[in-house]
């Protein structure tokens, strides 16, 4: 401050990560990661400046200093108005993620031996031709403080674990994923997310299925009614609500690269963006559960909350940070933004952004058998969104046809697309809390340089109908 | 930054920590800045310089690594004591092979000398200064054509080095500059973005203006049916889209039977004026001389004449794949010097992608003449994998989409969804440009061409 900025802030963080793999048999990779530094965001001349050192002595401190002002004079240089920062008591506090076990006493032969012992499991079913499997531990101890008084110190715990299958065959790879594609299921725990996932118990499941895929029929195309499993679910909420709904995005800070949000201002509070049943909430607070949205403090010292995002249906909130919080008339930060460590600068990030379950009781197979013609679709395999974020399309693992209210047939290679509002418009049918799972999504990209954070996304099983299938593969 | 003398003398300490049968450590890091604007203002303005040191020890056929930014005498002696508790509780993997020493890495190798020359004092000492003033011409074009600019001005120097226990010592140092722009109107957009090791050869102030032309000339688009149309994609385009299948041009993806080129290779897969490289000393190329394990990378050709010749191959997979059942269907087999630090499950890959080019390049003004219904696309957007054997990707076009009629551009049309087989695309190149270099958001920088390419698949339409 005594080289004339108006505002600063200081976050020192040590992360580190340990990743283990395994593929066919051995271990593909182990390795520990560790990284220390420390950054400084400053406002002056009414603009600003971020610098970052791996340096902790004093000196680099106030040389990092100087450099995140000699920067924000630099951007002052380009300036249209002053930035304004929504106001914010400067919390004091200490916040942990709660965990029964920290993953890093776990020894790491015993990790090995249950990553080989699924890969034996899958390989075990004949026509399997690759098997993956990884645990991924991390920790992040953060320290806060600004220049209005805050000093906050987090500490933030997470774990993910799963694996694949791979068939090759007749000139056709088929995959099947647990518990969910891109890695499993990642939480904010500790070790005992690896002991609920009965990772091994569902492995020969997993590989009988990849193997099978190969005689199943193709999906066919058309419209039809969809059901999708809470995992599918979850990256469709990811992409088409999470995205759009982040004020920077909506405001064109992401334009050159991650593009822009349908959600235009005037939209807020009068747009249906579903039907009745859809209410998404983006909650941070850690009763909403283990997410990997979920934490004590953003990193602008705002603390966690929960924003109703559709409220029965209707458009009711945006993502929002201390310097975009004026724009929608709001006075305080919706307490969002994140970055991935100690050298990249913190922005608005997802926090938990989840599809509330429904309030009636309703299980995934009361569901298909209240389906007369549909498709259930299971697992993402991929998936792709414009950088508006109105038109998708995904592609799952694995699809079954409903006739009647029963499961007929698998089906190969199923995909559905559609317009964001109008999809979420089709939504009829939740299923209720007892169906509900908090899922991970540990790679979600943003921001020049890139940032990859992760997210947290709770879905139950959903019915939406009359929707696109299957023009993934129209024309081909 | 780290000098290689600096770097030579840490891995001395290192080494004299370590009680491994073999060691080896890798120098990765740089200066970092850049310059963000939108909204015809900066509004962000990072600077970052981060050193890491990674340690790779060997015990027998056992190996694991530990990574540090820390370079203190406890935390060097920790991230070794790491590496060799990792390595200790490995399984003894059977490929492993020794560490290599200077002969069998390639010894000094041609490409090492090229890429020497890819630092450049201008580009290492931009400041926040010089950034602002790119971004200031940028937003003056924007200004003048009443639109809305955004994107980065970013500029950089960084090292890579790997030293080992055999006295293998290899070293790169690069700078970089990169500045991208998106130019917005009320219901268009434009898009270009240029990168170099020399500063010297980016222009902002013309990437601002083509960015603008396009968002000007696309404006109130129309909606044009899905359907197969005949694209011209401008080189942009071409790199966002071929890049996804180049992680298949790798040894181990052949053994992991998940590569589209598995039983395929001496096929002609696609046309017969599709012939691809990887050359890491190709003048328009970027990027250190050699792999993870220090080998030096070879010249590959991957694809000749639409025929798939050959993949890249680490020091392990090479010895693997002469074992195996591909290994009289897989063409020449050699360590090429394209390996991931080791350990990895990926193995390999090409990453100086080198499109060779045509007998009788066209521009792209040369390709719009010759089209009498077609589209032309600027870039492509959120490319995802749908099918892996046809290789069949879906994506979205951005950013400059235009309706080509009786050989010229007559407006620009809302965006499409594609849903195309890259070795149906790669079969129906009608025409191409002269290859650049080129960059994008969807993969990494390669030297490519523009290409007319006929029955090009879009499938949907959306909104704008």
């Amino acid at each position: 401050m005594s080289r004339g900025g108006s505002y600063a802030d200081v976050r020192v963080i040590a992360q580190r990560n340990r990743a283990l793999t395994t593929k066919n048999g051995k271990v593909g990779s182990a390795a520990d990661t560790e990284s220390v530094g420390m950054n400084v965001r400053v406002i002056a001349d009414g603009a600003w400046g971020f610098a970052a050192s791996a340096e902790l002595g004093r000196g680099a401190v106030e040389a990092t200093a100087a450099r995140a002002v000699e920067i924000a004079r630099a951007s002052a240089r380009v300036k249209r108005e002053d930035v304004r920062l929504a106001p914010e008591n400067p919390a004091v506090a200490d916040w942990s993620t709660p965990y029964k076990i920290d993953p890093f006493t776990t020894s790491v032969e015993p990790n090995i031996e249950l990553l080989l012992k699924i890969d034996a499991e899958l390989r075990s079913v004949s026509g399997i031709t690759l098997a993956e499997a990884n645990l991924n531990f991390s920790r992040e101890e953060q320290r806060f403080a600004s220049s209005e008084g805050a000093d906050i110190h987090q500490t933030k715990l997470s774990t993910g674990a799963g694996y694949a299958a791979y068939s090759f065959a007749n000139s056709e790879i088929q995959k099947r994923s647990y518990p969910n594609s891109f890695g499993g299921q990642w939480q904010s725990k500790g070790y005992e997310l690896i002991e609920e996932l009965e990772l091994v118990e569902n492995a020969r499941r997993i590989a009988e299925e990849a193997v099978a895929l190969h005689q199943a029929d193709q999906c066919p195309e058309g419209t039809f009614d969809i059901i999708l499993d809470s995992s599918q679910l979850g990256l469709q909420i990811h992409e088409s609500v999470g995205h759009p709904i982040e004020l920077d995005r909506v405001l064109g800070m992401e334009a050159n690269f991650a593009g822009t949000s349908f959600l235009t201002l005037e939209k807020l509070r009068t747009l249906r963006y579903g039907s009745d049943l859809v209410n998404v909430v983006a909650d941070a607070r850690q009763e909403h559960g283990p997410g990997l949205g979920t934490f004590g403090y953003d990193d602008e010292g705002v603390q966690a909350q929960c924003i109703p995002i559709i409220t029965n249906g209707l458009f009711t909130g945006y993502l929002s940070s201390r310097d975009t919080a004026h724009t929608i008339r709001e006075n305080r930060s919706g307490g969002t933004v994140r970055a991935e460590g100690w050298n990249r600068l913190p922005m608005i990030r997802m926090t938990n952004i989840s599809l509330l379950p429904g309030q009636k009781p309703l299980t995934l197979e009361q569901l298909i058998a209240s389906t007369d013609h549909g498709i259930l679709m299971q697992t993402n395999r991929s998936w792709s969104i414009d950088d508006k974020r109105y038109n998708f399309q995904f592609g799952c693992e694995i699809g079954w046809e409903i006739k009647g209210g029963k499961r007929v047939r698998t089906l190969k290679n199923p995909s559905y697309s559609g317009i964001t509002t109008e999809f979420w418009n089709a939504l009829d049918a939740i299923c209720s809390g007892e169906e509900w799972t908090l899922w991970g999504t540990p790679n979600c990209g943003k921001g020049q340089p890139q940032q990859v954070m992760g997210t947290g996304h709770g879905a139950a099983p959903a019915r939406f109908r009359a929707i696109k299938v299957g023009s993934a593969y129209k024309g081909n | 930054m780290l000098t290689q003398k600096q770097a030579g003398e840490i891995f001395d300490r290192i080494r004299a920590l370590s009680s491994g049968d073999e060691i080896e450590v890798l120098f990765s890091g740089g200066k970092f800045a850049l310059t963000r604007f939108a909204n015809n203002t900066i509004h962000q303005n990072v600077s970052e310089e981060n050193h890491v040191v990674s340690v790779r020890t060997a015990f027998g056929q056992r190996t694991a690594r530990a990574t540090t930014n820390k370079f203190d005498d406890e935390s060097l002696r920790l991230v070794v004591k790491n590496s060799e508790a990792l390595a200790r509780v490995q399984h003894p993997d059977p490929d492993l092979l020794p560490m290599p020493d200077s002969r069998s890495a390639g010894g000094t190798g041609e490409g090492a000398a090229s890429a020497q020359t890819r630092h450049f004092e201008n580009t290492a000492e931009v400041t926040p200064e010089l950034r602002a003033e790119g971004v200031r011409k940028i937003v003056a074009v924007a200004d003048r054509r009443k639109l809305t600019s955004a994107g980065v001005f970013s500029s950089g120097e960084y090292f890579e080095g790997v030293f080992n226990s055999r006295g293998l010592s290899r070293w790169h140092t690069q700078t970089s500059a990169e500045v991208s722009v998106t130019m917005l109107a009320a219901d268009s957009s434009g898009w270009q973005k240029a990168n170099s090791a020399d500063v010297a050869n980016i222009d902002p102030l013309r990437l601002g203006e083509i960015a603008a032309q396009k968002a000007v000339g696309s404006a109130h688009p129309k909606e044009v049916p899905a359907g197969k149309y005949t694209v011209i994609l401008e080189p942009a385009a071409v790199l966002d889209i071929v890049g996804f299948m180049f992680w298949d041009y790798s040894g181990m993806a052949i053994l992991d039977q998940r590569s589209f080129l598995t039983g395929r290779i001496g096929t002609r897969l696609f046309g017969e004026n599709i012939t691809v490289l990887d050359d890491v000393a190709h003048p328009l190329q970027a990027g250190s001389p050699f792999d993870g394990e220090g080998v030096l990378r070879k010249r590959v050709a991957l694809v000749e004449n639409g025929v798939v010749k050959r993949v890249v191959y680490a020091r392990a997979t090479a010895e693997r794949m002469k074992r195996s059942d591909h290994k009289g269907a897989v063409g020449l087999i050699e360590p090429t010097g394209h390996g991931f630090s080791l350990p990895n499950e990926m193995g390999e890959m090409p990453l100086n992608i080198v499109f060779a080019p045509a007998g009788d390049p066209q521009t792209v003004g040369q390709m719009i003449a010759s089209t009498e219904r077609g589209i032309l696309v600027t870039r492509l957007w959120y490319i995802r994998e749908v099918e892996p054997f046809e290789k069949m990707l879906t994506g979205m076009t951005r950013d400059g989409t235009f309706l080509v009629e009786n050989g010229r551009v007559v407006g620009g049309v809302r965006n499409f969804r594609f849903n195309e087989s890259l070795i149906h695309m790669l079969s129906n190149v009608e025409a191409m440009g002269v290859p650049v270099r080129s960059c994008g958001e969807e993969s990494f920088d390669m030297v490519v061409p523009a290409m007319k390419v006929n029955d090009f698949n879009f499938t949907e339409v959306t909104k704008f």
